[in-house]
């Protein structure tokens, strides 16, 4: 098991090295650079020489990555332009952020997605499978923006029951109940179509595995239904759900993009937004780099999971 | 066991509905909340170019000069009072005595010497502290001498009647030396000054917090701290005021104004700045060559509807070149082109339009820029209804920026831009010039050129005498006013909504946040 997951940990290397070489093109492609964004305005050829020259923008392409890269292999992630400060210092601060309202949301999916894909497997056309169904296909159906500003819009300002945006209290504040009642509605919203998407997945794989000879086997044996359905069932089923829920990571991860930028949560996801926009090379490529390898160790760890329930899996 | 996942999954949906929490987010008594766009990119003034910057720097800073209240004008701050020699190459500003930094250090005109050397002086220990993206406003100083503690002397390599407003400009505001050599290039992260406000604490895109600065030399503020919040969705910052989380909001969506001018808690507060919107229109090669086609789409094109309808009611028909908002530089005699179609279509007759279609730059949003898709569209509509087809091509404001300002042409007949500047000086300087083209380094992307222009414009930056210069910019926008190189389409009116809490507030023509005289309650 141990050899696995080194095998899988040194694969992480070529895959992040490819992906920041990706990113870094793409920025050099996309028009538009770092010191036209600073300037705006003031942009004139002059300016924008010298303040790139400043930067340290006026080198190669291939010599700037491979200076990068350089600094990378000693710890050093560069500093961001637009913010003026360590790429490695934001990227860390906002890291925590992403990770607590991700995490949350993962959490609050697969618990969720198994419950209810479970329920409404087991009760398959009866009135909770109906109810669940139809809440599953709101909860997929509806763009994440837009439920997060539906509920703001119902629990920050019509009830005024949570508040509309941000992490902690503008002022005071700051311990673990103020947190989660900021986390609460990004969470939900980044959680709802994984939710849905999980237990979609979760009923299908229960109603193919109910309908399996040893479930029957298992019936007949007298067992009580509840350890039929999870020890049996629910665990058979897990095996093909649980990959499910790592490719449902990356989902959230993404989705953290924007519903970071709609709930103002100070994770990475509103960090790259304002990066790409201010042309911020280094920061995006900080922000992509740490981002890609908690995707790459949540399908990991996905993986773990599903082979320790799967012994056929470990060989 | 199945009952028990049953009830919990129903239970996890209701429990949506049904969260206990304590009431409504109140903002804390004597902290005022302001709600912002953006996080700042860096506290250092001489550092950074957004206007969302300068809102906090303002209060954390002083600069030799300010704008006076309400207007463009400059008057004392830090420099008590100051001498400009007859030549227009010298001024000796005489320091206010007494006044420190947060950090006790005193501001002396070495300290003033200190400041500008760093930005100019590529050879001065902290240069790079930097890069100074906005140093070239000083580029004009030769020198910079501290004759004795409290008078500094800077000594120009040309007259440069925009000095002073670019003093006022956050670009000019002093800090301290001793915490630029304490932090280095992190300062921006430690800002210290001398202004109304104290740093106290910055929390990546969540908060700044300044608190009152007690000794400040123009009288310590009511309020005992001031918060800034980024809020970049402006739908959410909307919401976080609707819900008590923010005092003060600022760029207001115009969806949103309408909503909080009828609300009874809430105060909307707008004013006219130093902006104009207008269409570069490319003269050297196509339709706009022929001066009567450029008059033409002046005609055809309904500003009133635009700035009613589609940016409703947040800025006004521009009439020229210069903001309203400079209204010592502004012609008021100046009329903006009715709307009329008829008299459009007779233009473009006279003037030999042949139907070619002409292409439109549109940007999706950028600084300044309001609502520039759908002005586009609206824009394209007016002309069409005059028997003009109009090709658009819509561009992220980077790519729209690498396109335009290398000039349009080859490109493009047509393009949307906008500009907020400090001094009247600085737009048409930049964008009006036959020395401006883009081959030369400036922003005349259209190619505009009346060497009229270029000298009104030449003696209105050399003149140290403020009627002088009023009366060169006058005769300027009549011309520019005829030539129509471009459409003159609005003038941006700033809106900022606060709560009755707040009392004092009053936006400035600067655009800038000044929070000095606001109290909350």
């Amino acid at each position: 098991m141990s050899g696995y997951i080194v095998k899988r940990l040194l694969a992480l290397v070529p895959v992040l090295l490819g992906l920041t070489l990706i990113v870094f093109l793409i920025m050099a492609l996309i028009p538009g650079d770092p010191a036209t964004a600073i300037l705006g305005s003031y942009a004139t050829p002059e300016n924008v020489a010298r303040l790139n020259a400043q930067l340290g923008l006026d080198r190669s392409l291939p010599e700037q990555y491979l200076v990068w890269l350089g600094n990378l292999l000693q710890g050093d992630l560069g500093r961001s332009y637009a913010l003026n400060r360590p790429v490695l210092d934001e990227v860390l601060e906002r890291l925590s952020a992403t990770l607590i309202l991700a995490g949350t949301a993962l959490l609050l999916c697969s618990l969720l997605g198994l419950l209810a894909g479970i329920v409404s497997a087991v009760r398959q056309f009866g009135w909770t499978d109906r109810i669940v169904t139809f809440l599953v296909l709101i909860g997929i159906s509806t763009p994440s923006f837009f439920l997060g500003l539906l509920l703001i819009l119902v629990f920050a300002v019509n009830l005024r029951l949570l508040p509309a945006s941000g992490m902690f209290s503008i002022y005071g504040g700051g311990d673990l109940w103020d947190l989660l009642r900021h986390l609460l509605l990004p969470a939900v919203t980044l959680a709802a179509v994984a939710t849905g998407v999980i237990a979609r997945l979760t009923r299908t794989a229960m109603l193919e595995v109910l309908r399996q000879d040893y479930i029957r086997t298992a019936r007949a044996k007298g067992l009580s239904e509840r350890r039929v359905v999870y020890r049996h069932a629910g665990k058979a089923a897990l095996v093909s759900v649980i990959p499910v829920i790592g490719v449902q990571a990356g989902f959230v991860l993404g989705g953290a993009v924007y519903i970071e930028t709609v709930f103002q949560w100070p994770g990475i996801g509103a960090m790259l937004v304002q990066a790409i926009s201010t042309r911020d090379i280094l920061l995006v490529q900080g922000g992509v780099l740490v981002v890609a390898a908690s995707y790459v160790l949540f399908n990991l760890a996905a993986d773990v999971a599903q082979s320790s329930l799967d012994p056929r899996l470990r060989r | 066991m199945l009952r028990l996942a049953q009830l919990s999954v129903t239970a996890a949906f209701a429990g949506l509905l049904l969260v206990p929490a304590p009431a409504a987010a109140q903002t804390p008594p004597e902290v005022l909340v302001v709600g912002q766009i953006a996080e700042p990119q860096s506290l250092d003034p001489h550092a950074v170019t957004a206007v969302n910057d300068f809102r906090i720097l303002v209060n954390l800073y002083d600069g030799l000069v300010r704008f006076a209240d309400g207007t463009l004008e400059v008057e004392p701050s830090l420099a008590e009072s100051w001498e400009i020699s007859d030549d227009g190459l010298t001024y000796s500003f005489t320091l206010r005595e007494g006044v420190t930094f947060h950090d006790g250090t005193p501001l002396d005109a070495e300290a003033v010497r200190f400041n500008f050397e760093r930005m100019l002086d590529e050879d001065h220990p902290f240069h790079d502290t930097g890069p100074f993206p906005l140093a070239f406003f000083f580029s004009a100083v030769e020198s910079v001498a501290a004759l004795d503690a409290t008078t500094v002397e800077f000594t120009l390599n040309e007259p440069f009647a925009p000095f002073l407003s670019n003093l006022a400009y956050p670009t000019g505001l002093i800090v301290s030396p001793a915490a630029v050599e304490a932090h280095g290039e992190d300062f921006g992260r430690n800002p210290v000054g001398t202004g109304a406000y104290r740093f106290e604490e910055w929390r990546g895109n969540q908060r700044v917090v300044l608190t009152r600065n007690e000794d400040y030399w123009d009288g310590a503020p009511q309020p005992q701290a001031v918060v800034f919040r980024p809020i970049t969705d402006a739908n959410t910052r909307v919401a976080e005021m609707l819900s008590g989380g923010l005092d003060i909001m600022v760029e207001v969506p115009p969806d949103a104004v309408a909503d909080f001018r009828d609300a009874p808690d809430f105060e909307v507060h707008e004013q006219a700045g130093p902006h104009v919107w207008f269409l570069i229109l490319n003269l050297r090669e196509g339709p706009f060559a022929e001066p009567a086609i450029r008059q033409a789409v002046n005609y055809a094109i309904d500003k009133r509807s635009l700035v009613e309808d589609v940016l409703q009611g947040t800025a006004a028909v521009a009439a020229g070149p210069i903001a309203p908002a400079f209204a010592w530089a502004y012609n008021e005699d100046l009329e903006p082109y009715p709307y009329d179609p008829e008299r459009a279509r007779e233009l473009l007759e006279e003037g030999g339009y042949d139907g070619e279609t002409v292409t439109f730059y549109v940007t999706e949003g950028g600084s300044g820029m309001l609502d520039p898709v759908a002005m586009g569209t609206a824009i394209q509509a007016d002309l069409a209804a005059v028997g003009m087809n109009v090709a658009i091509e819509t561009y992220e404001w980077n790519t729209f920026l690498g396109r335009v300002n290398p000039g349009l042409e080859g490109r493009a007949d047509m393009a949307q831009m906008a500009w907020m500047t400090n001094d009247p000086d600085t737009l048409p300087f930049l964008t009006l010039r036959t020395d401006a083209f883009p081959e030369q380094g400036g922003f005349n992307s259209g190619y505009y050129s009346n060497e009229e222009v270029d000298e009104l414009l030449y003696r209105a930056r050399v003149s140290t005498d403020q009627e002088e210069r009023a009366a060169l910019y006058h005769e300027m926008q009549e011309i520019v006013r005829e030539d129509a190189p471009w459409v003159f389409v609005a003038n941006w009116k700033q809106g900022a909504v606060t709560s009755s809490a707040v009392e004092g507030f009053r936006l400035q023509p600067s655009f800038f946040l000044m929070l000095q005289e606001v109290e909350k309650h």
